[in-house]
Parts: structure tokens; sequence; C-alpha cells
């Protein structure tokens, strides 16, 4: 099925639907971001720790510096949609790349394709994170690259699998027949074939991004500064103390509303787009 | 058997070379210096050479790599830069205490998602299916450290039934654990049961399920002896190749919860630039995986004669 039908079918089921809503105001949220059209999230709008109140910048109160929460959580939006974009980004294309060269070519390059790959998964997820964390220094971009690090794998094996299966098809040996390319073969024909694959993961991985960038900023890896969910949520481990509890019921809220709609969007995707998986 | 196991053994030593040049490339080539890091910005150009010297880092990065080879065979680590304890020693306590965190949720974990998924696959479709389904979902769309946060906040905090953080040593440290066993039990429910869930449906069209209802057998029969025996083994399998983890410990978990075990030990290396620590786990870790993944498929053929081991 074509992925603009996919799409169309999706947006008839009323639960698809409404997620997908809900990623396309969290997308505009960042554009909106980086166009500098978000209310500035470091201005102080008032006392420290206020109450909520029926003003934009108090709706969900103020933190220890005054600054508006609701504010923040937007800006942590913008964040997360970057970490999630940029981590699929540098992931599904290496992984489908590797899974496609791996399929296709078979012997000594599947050999060091399934190399890196057994390296990969014989280390913890977090290790492997944190350490590269490290090695690069502290940041966004190095935490992506990071999870991008651990998040590939899944990729790679799914693409490998199904190039595997495609390859002995009728319409490769044609393309073959009619002396097309290694190059040809493995990105204009089985790549549209498999791409489907690489759609559904990638909004996991846009899901391990979002959560893993809330972990490791609580460790002290991620986000150094400016906002992000996962400094909010650190912040709120404080205000509970003081029994203000609004902060973190208001970032949980967002990241919710996200995680959950990825989930629902890929699943639908996944049926609509795979049926033999059910 | 006895070939099939040499050559497994003999196929994990490229993927245990390929863990340590990775761990060695992170963390002596492009890491931060630890001997920076242990002295300061301040220290003197001849503090720092000594020191350099003390640890084996003066040597150039092949002979280094050797070195870490050879540790790797002798099973030697050497000591802590840090603390100069013997990693021995260090790692062994770690692992006891990683164990306490992790293993009761792990056993009391795999009792309880059977139940539930043997139970919602009986009634698949049903209330309780849908409602579970729903419920794992949303549970996995909330980050752990939240779960972490308002346990402490509701059960330690504000109710007082337990300690905050921390850890002791024998029975009083079942007090610390409460909170962590609890969060591990409950995120691992909805990815747990979902799979057991997939092995069970799958099971539940089998032949023999008809077979048995055709004789007359209850919805109970048919679900709790046939399809629990033959869907034990792919659970069972699935979880050995997990045991690895449990000794490494649960890193979050142990770090919200100040425990002392592995996971705190490594991340605390990781912060201080403690290298022979980090070279213990990530090889160490890496062999147990391939180990227990071995131990995995043994069992699987003892279990099933059809698999042939190859």
């Amino acid at each position: 099925m074509l992925f603009s039908d996919a799409v169309r079918v999706l947006w008839r089921r009323a639960s698809a639907r409404r997620c997908i809503i809900v990623l396309g105001l969290f997308a505009a949220v960042a554009l909106c971001g980086y166009a500098g059209w978000l209310p500035d999230h470091e201005a102080s709008v008032g006392g420290a720790q206020e109450p909520p109140s029926w003003h934009a910048g108090t709706l969900l109160g103020t933190d220890v510096l005054g600054r508006s929460v609701l504010f923040r959580i937007l800006a942590g939006a913008q964040t997360a949609v970057t970490i999630g974009f940029v981590t699929m980004a540098l992931s599904i294309p290496f992984g489908t790349a590797l899974g496609l060269a791996a399929g296709w070519f078979g012997g000594w390059v599947d050999t060091a394709v399934m190399w890196l790959y057994s390296v990969v998964v014989s280390v913890p997820d977090i290790l492997l994170i944190t350490a590269i964390s490290y090695a690069l220094g502290k940041g966004i971009v190095s935490m992506c690259v990071a999870l991008a690090a651990t998040t590939w794998v899944g990729i790679m094996r799914l693409i490998r699998g199904e190039v595997l299966r495609h390859k002995a098809r009728e319409y490769v040996l044609a393309a073959r027949a009619f002396g097309a390319s290694d190059r040809r073969i493995m990105f204009r024909e089985i790549l549209p074939n498999v791409m489907h694959l690489a759609i559904v993961v990638a909004s996991l991985v846009v899901t391990s991004a979002v959560k893993g960038e809330v972990i490791l900023t609580y460790l002290g890896l991620g986000v150094q500064d400016g906002a992000s969910w996962g400094l909010l949520i650190s912040g709120a481990a404080q205000d509970l103390i003081n029994d203000i509890w609004l902060p973190l019921v208001g970032t949980v809220a967002a990241m919710f509303a996200m995680i959950y709609s990825l989930s629902v969007v890929g699943d639908a995707l996944r049926d609509v787009l795979d049926p033999k998986l059910n | 058997m006895f070939g099939y196991i040499t050559r497994r053994l003999l196929q994990a030593v490229p993927t245990v070379l390929g863990v340590a040049l990775l761990t060695f490339l992170l963390f002596n080539a492009v890491g931060s210096d630890p001997v920076r890091s242990a002295l300061g910005q301040h220290a003197s150009p001849a503090a720092i050479a000594a020191l350099r010297h003390q640890w084996g880092l003066d040597q150039p990065l092949p002979a280094q790599f050797l070195e870490f080879l050879r540790q790797i065979v002798t099973f030697d680590y050497g000591s802590s830069f840090v603390t100069g304890e013997d990693l021995g020693t260090q790692l062994k306590s770690g692992a006891l205490v990683s164990l306490s965190v992790t293993a009761p949720p792990f056993f009391f974990g795999i009792a309880v998602n059977v139940a539930v998924a043997l139970f919602v696959t009986r009634h698949r479709g049903g209330f309780a299916d849908q409602a579970t389904r729903a419920l794992f979902v949303a549970g996995m769309s909330v980050s752990s450290l939240v779960y972490v946060l308002v346990f402490q906040y509701v059960f330690a905090f504000k109710l007082g039934w337990f300690p905050i953080s921390g850890y002791a040593q024998g029975p009083a440290a079942i007090a610390f654990l409460a909170l962590p066993w609890m969060i591990l039990l409950l995120i691992g429910m909805g990815p747990d049961i979902r799979l057991y869930r997939t092995v069970f449906v799958d099971e539940a069209q089998a032949d023999y399920v008809r077979t048995a209802r055709a004789k007359g057998a209850t919805e109970t029969v048919v679900y709790g002896r046939h399809v629990l025996a033959n869907a034990w083994m792919p659970i069972i399998t699935n979880t050995v190749t997990t045991i690895p983890f449990l000794i490494l410990g649960a890193f979050l978990m142990e770090r919200f919860f100040s425990i002392p075990g592995i996971g705190n030990l490594t991340i605390d290396a990781l912060s201080r630039g403690d290298l022979p620590i980090l070279k213990a786990v990530t090889v160490l870790g890496a062999i147990a995986l391939v180990v227990f993944n071995l131990l995995s498929d043994l069992l699987y053929a003892w279990a099933d004669p059809r698999v042939r081991l190859r």
C-alpha cells in the first residue's frame, strides 16, 4: 500500500486522527519555537513558585525563579521534537543503509554488519548511551548521537531480514536481467518495498529518544541549559517537597500526549502498511 | 553437543573482542582524560605525569589495548582508579546488591505476568483484554522517572511507609528495596504481558487446543494445562537471556534510590573517569550475555526434541 493511501486510511480512524492532530500540534509548537514566536521561557512573569492563575504566563504557576511553567513546557516540547527528529534522522538512514547492504551483498559485508550488530546489542543500552555522552561531551548533539547508536540495530535487523526475503522475488530477478546496477536494485527496487518497516520503527525511535532525554538529563548528561522536559521533571522533584505538583503534572501530561499519540499512530501505521503482521 | 557449545563460544570471541575494542575506544581514546579529572585543572605537570604512569596511561594506545585484552583473558581487572580497591571484591559485592534489587521483581513478575497474560488470552477481545491493553499503552507512555518520583512522594514522603532512598545490609534492606521492587514490577508488566499474550494466542490456535476441547476439557484445563505447558518454553528461554541484566542491575533504580549496586558503581565510575570499573563491567556484561544466550538455546533444544542444534 502506498504511503499516501496509508495516511488516508489512518485519517478515517477517529483514534488515529486525534493522535495525528496532537502530533501536528507538537510539530507546530516546535516550528513556532524555531521562528521565535514562542513566549520567552527564561523571562520571569511573577514571583517564585506562584500558584496558577487565569493568565497565559501563570496558568500552571511559576518556578523557583519566577519563570512561567507553561512557557517552559512549550519550549521543552520544542526540545523534545528536536531530539526525536535528530535521533531519527541519524538512526533510521544508518540502520536502513546497513540492513540493505548486509541483506543484498551478503558475504563479508553481511558478516561485518552482523558483527557490529552483535557488539552493540551486547552492551546494555544505558551503559552505551552514557558512555557515548561522556566521550563526546555533554549536550543535545552528543545525546542524539548516543541515542541513535543504540536504536539503529532494530531497524537494521528488520530491513536485512526483509531484503533477504525480497532478494529472490521475480521483480528483483527481472531488474537484474535488465542489467540494473546493484545500487539501482537496492535503492529503486527493494527499498520502496521495505521502506514501510523503517517508517513504523521511526515512531519507536522517537519515543525512546524523548524518554531517553528525560533520564539522561536527570543523570546530568543530557540537556544542560535552556528548557527540556527532563530539566522540568528534575526541577519538579524539588517542587514536590514543597507540595507543588503542577509543574510535574503539566510536563508529564505533555510528554504523555506526545508518546501516547506516537505509539497509537505507529501501531495503526503498522496495521495499515503491513497487514501480514496481524 | 560438546562440539556445538565449543563452536558457539568460538563464534562469540569476535563479539567480545568488538565490545572490548568499542569500550577501549570510547574511554581511552575519545573520552575525557581521567588523570585531569582526578587531579583538577591546576595540577603540576610532574604530578600528572606520575599518575599517568601509575595508571599505565603513558603507554601507547596499542600497548594499553593489549594490556586490557590480557585482563579480559585472566579475569584480573586490577583496581579502581579512584578508591584503589580491588575490582573483584567491589564487583562481587555490587552484583549481590544489584541482584537483591532486580531478582525478586523478576521472578515475582514472571508469575504475575504469565497469570495475567493467560487470563486475557482466554478472554481475548473482552473487556479485561481491552482494558489492560489500553492501560499498558498508557503506562508505557510515562517516563520511568515519573514512577520513581510519584512513588517516592506518595509512599515515602507523604505516607512515610518506606525510606526515600538508601540501602542497608541484611534484612533491613527490605524497607529500602520495597519501592524499587514495586516500580520494577509495574514497569515490566506492560511489555512482558504483551509478549506473553502473543505467545499464548499463537498456541491457543493450535490443533491440540481444538482436540482438547473436543474431548470435553473445560476452558480452565485447556488454558491452565495444555496452552501453558506448550507456551512455557518460549517464555523461559526468553527470560533466561535477560538474567545478565539482573546482575548488571537496574541502573536507573539504583541511581534514583542510591542503592550501591553495579549500576550505581558504573555511573559513579563514568562521572569520575574510573576506567577499570567501566571496562570490567562492559566486557563482563557482554560475556555474560553471550553465555546466557547459549544457555537459552541449549535449554530450548533440551525441552523441544524437534529443535536440532547445528
